[in-house]
């Protein structure tokens, strides 16, 4: 990973935290000196609707957006979001996923399996952890199912970032109301074990 | 926001309309005005949230007319302005836009605006902005980064003043919204210099045959700008390692710009910066540095042109080419259109019109214009992913909006089929949602009466109008006077939830100011509507009060005038933030 850039794409709800998620994650690794550079999306995103925030970091970063089957680690903080995101995956993507399924209005909703069917056509490389359900029961607050996953994300090394450097991020970023419990959420995910 | 206020020499990671915000401040700007609109929105709420603490004057203004107004009425007494906006705003602020062109102004002032291809945060259209600049003679700049955002504001101030001309600044979507870190400078102390407007008719009065004066001197100050231009580092030519002996070029700017040394990177990995291919990269996109374009392009076999929306620049650079080298060929997005990522044939445009560009887009377009082999499939994977069966999640009215309440009223007392609904610009607008599945027509705001005038005028047809709180201060009020003054009974319900709730919930008229802003008493909607000679009038909470506001419907449906219910209850969301 030394010489190549990251390329990560977080997707989810409005309301579920992507852009803070996105923020920590780009102090972090301007922390590390690294360069860095995101996108993200506004307007409807209040209201439920799709949001997808991208980041690249590493050295020379140009485009914002990670090219089409470009991205190295894709974070799923909903399930069916997760299909969205194929766009951006190849064989060699890796996928962080939320065991979590929030139904459309006005639409069927897909089961776990024949979301994980639809992915496995893409990348093999599937992990699936409970993270809404274990933040509801740890701190009775599912927004901190994103810090978690992301904790998941960079203690088992799947994003190239130091846990220091994002908990530094996380402690200048969230304000003091909320930090505590988002710097438990972060931990504990350290010693989580994935579902699949 | 504070970060915004950090210490000169750090370098923070900030949003390409954050770093305007700042590169305003470290201008000076003195004066900031705006109506939200997203993707320009940030600039409106940073300066709200800041504004008393910096020492700048900061307003939401009924309009982006009355915004532009504004601001220029303050660059006239001396000081430095900021107006910001989306592309519609422009639309409507351009009546006022092309005589201050004319005019010029005092103290500096730039109008930001920012275009929306693909329509992330935008209804109505797609617009490329660009060709407000030449239309009315004003120069425009177009940053890539949000560093870029700040240095280019910072000049376009100087720029503004030295002429005495408004300088528009211009982004799409992705350049507003990315994120990259920015070095600061200082942001001066607030300067002592006291504002005030001297009387000069020759100077704003814009009267024949005076005005036929200014035009030509607005001219003279676009050759003079031209030849800044010119020289400009904005635009610089970008030099790939290897000598250009295949004689191929690429001209881009704004965010395209990005996506193009991106590519150039993907195709060249071991070259350094850019790869092989020049590129001379335009941060002023009016007037343009045409000598600079010509020394690119004269000894180039090809070109190809990188930018989002309809072809500006290729159509500019075709008329270049036709003094320097006629046979130049020029590759971008005129002849037969196609959709991005597509595979492209011979003889047909490589980047599409319609949509923001991406990365792979780009990549494509510069690997068949160079002639380079890609090894991924981008056609195939596209296939791959059209197949997969994913359920749309559209963006739909909060648990506990009041707007349910108003739908589900209309859906039990009214006759779906044989009445018309007509929207407008807001969250109502999402009742195209197949869940609601109420809006028969939507087009910009103040729209909604306009054109139900016009089909109640021609068909006796019943109408129920969609009007929001905000959006009846913005264009509302002329059309609801046209239905009582030429006589049509469009039944308007206007959506008062206390906020410009879509765009990030922005304080309006309806509601006032508190104390601390200065205390404004909230300008009552009701008071207007009974002002425009409406008689038939109810203001009604429609979640506390359904039985009414059902009764309400039912009356005013039978009725020959026009009629309104102002349906009042606060946004759910900020009633969860600031209670009842």
């Amino acid at each position: 990973m030394e010489n190549k850039n990251f390329n990560l794409v977080i997707v989810g709800i409005g309301g579920q935290g992507q852009i803070t998620l996105m923020k920590i994650l780009a102090q972090a690794a301007l922390l590390e000196k690294k360069e860095v550079k995101t996108s993200e999306l506004h307007g409807l995103s209040q209201r439920g609707g799709s949001v997808e925030v991208q980041m690249r970091f590493g050295k020379e970063i140009f485009s914002p957006l990670v090219f089409q089957a470009g991205a190295d680690l894709i974070l799923a903080l909903e399930m069916h979001e997760s299909l969205r995101a194929l766009y951006y995956c190849s064989e060699k993507t890796k996928f962080l996923i939320n065991r979590n399924l929030i139904p459309i209005p006005g639409q069927t909703s897909l089961s776990e399996e024949e979301i994980l069917k639809a992915i496995k056509k893409f990348t093999k490389k599937i992990t699936i952890i409970n993270a809404t359900e274990i933040c509801k029961k740890e701190f009775g607050n599912e927004i901190l199912a994103g810090i978690y996953l992301i904790g998941y994300g960079v203690y088992k090394k799947m994003i190239p970032l130091k846990p220091k450097s994002v908990l530094n991020a996380i402690k200048k970023l969230i304000p003091e109301k909320y930090l505590e419990s988002n710097l438990k959420a972060f931990k504990l995910a350290s010693a989580s074990e994935a579902v699949k | 926001m504070e970060i915004l206020l950090s210490k000169p020499g750090q370098k923070i990671i900030l949003l390409g309309n954050e770093a305007i915000c700042r590169g305003a401040l470290e201008a000076g700007v003195n004066f900031v005005s705006t109506y939200p609109g997203t993707p320009a929105s940030e600039i409106g709420n940073i300066f709200y949230k800041i504004s008393k603490k910096v020492g700048v004057y900061f307003e939401f203004s009924t309009n982006e007319k009355v915004a532009m107004e504004a601001a220029a009425g303050a660059s006239f007494s001396g000081l430095r302005s900021l107006v910001a906006m989306k592309h519609f705003g422009l639309n409507v602020a351009s009546d006022f836009l092309l005589p201050l062109a004319y005019s010029g102004v005092k103290g500096g002032m730039v109008i930001f605006v920012a275009d929306d291809p693909s329509g992330w945060s935008s209804a109505q259209s797609e617009q490329n902005t660009r060709w407000y600049a030449q239309m009315s003679h004003l120069p425009m700049l177009e940053p890539s980064t949000p560093q870029e955002c700040k240095d280019f504001i910072k000049f376009a101030f100087n720029l503004s003043e030295k002429f005495q001309i408004p300088i528009i600044i211009r982004t799409t979507t992705r350049a507003s919204h990315q994120s990259a870190p920015v070095k600061l400078d200082q942001i001066p102390r607030s300067s002592s210099k006291v504002p005030k407007f001297i009387k000069d008719p020759h100077c704003f009065s814009t009267m024949p045959p005076r005005v036929l004066e200014m035009k030509k001197e607005l001219f003279e100050k676009i050759e003079k700008i031209k030849k800044i231009s010119e020289d400009s580092k904005f635009n610089q030519l970008v030099r790939g390692r290897a000598s250009n002996q295949l004689k191929l070029g690429i001209i881009t700017s704004g965010i395209s710009y990005l996506y193009v040394m991106e590519a150039l990177k993907e195709l060249t990995p071991h070259h350094h910066v850019g790869g092989g291919l020049p590129v001379l990269k335009l941060g002023f996109i009016y007037p343009l540095p045409e000598k600079k374009i010509k020394n690119f392009i004269k000894n180039l076999k090809k070109v190809l042109i990188v930018e989002e929306l309809e072809p500006y620049l290729e159509r500019e650079i075709k008329i270049l080419a036709k003094e320097v080298n006629p046979k130049l060929k020029v590759y971008g997005k005129e002849g037969q259109p196609i959709e991005g990522g597509r595979i492209w044939k011979e003889r047909k445009a490589i980047l599409p019109q319609i949509g923001e560009l991406k990365p792979e887009y780009v990549l494509l377009a510069v690997a068949r214009f160079s002639g380079k082999k890609l090894k991924f499939d981008s056609k195939k994977h596209l296939e791959k992913f059209e197949k997969v069966k994913i359920p749309q999640r559209l963006p739909i009215f909060c648990p506990g909006c009041p707007y349910w309440f108003i739908f589900s009223a209309i859906k039990k007392v009214v006759d779906l089929n044989n009445v018309i609904f007509g929207g407008e610009i807001g969250c109502y607008m999402m009742t195209n949602h197949p869940v609601v599945n109420l809006q028969d027509y939507l087009y910009c705001m103040g729209s909604a009466n306009g054109i139900a005038h016009g089909i109640s005028k021609s068909t006796k047809q019943k109408l129920i109008t969609f009007v929001g709180d905000s959006s009846f201060f913005h264009a509302g009020i002329p059309a609801l006077i046209n239905t009582v003054f030429n006589k049509s009974n469009p039944l308007v319900i206007i959506f008062d939830n206390q906020t410009a709730a879509m765009t990030g919930h922005q304080p309006h008229p309806g509601v006032g100011k508190k104390p601390e802003e200065n205390g404004v008493e909230p300008i009552k909607i009701e008071d207007i509507v009974k002002a425009c000679g409406v008689k038939n009038l109810k203001v009604i909470d429609q979640v506390n009060q359904k039985e009414e506001f059902q009764k309400a419907l039912k009356e005013f449906l039978e009725k020959d005038e026009v009629s309104v219910i102002v349906a009042r209850h606060k946004c759910a969301l900020l009633e969860k933030k600031h209670g009842k």
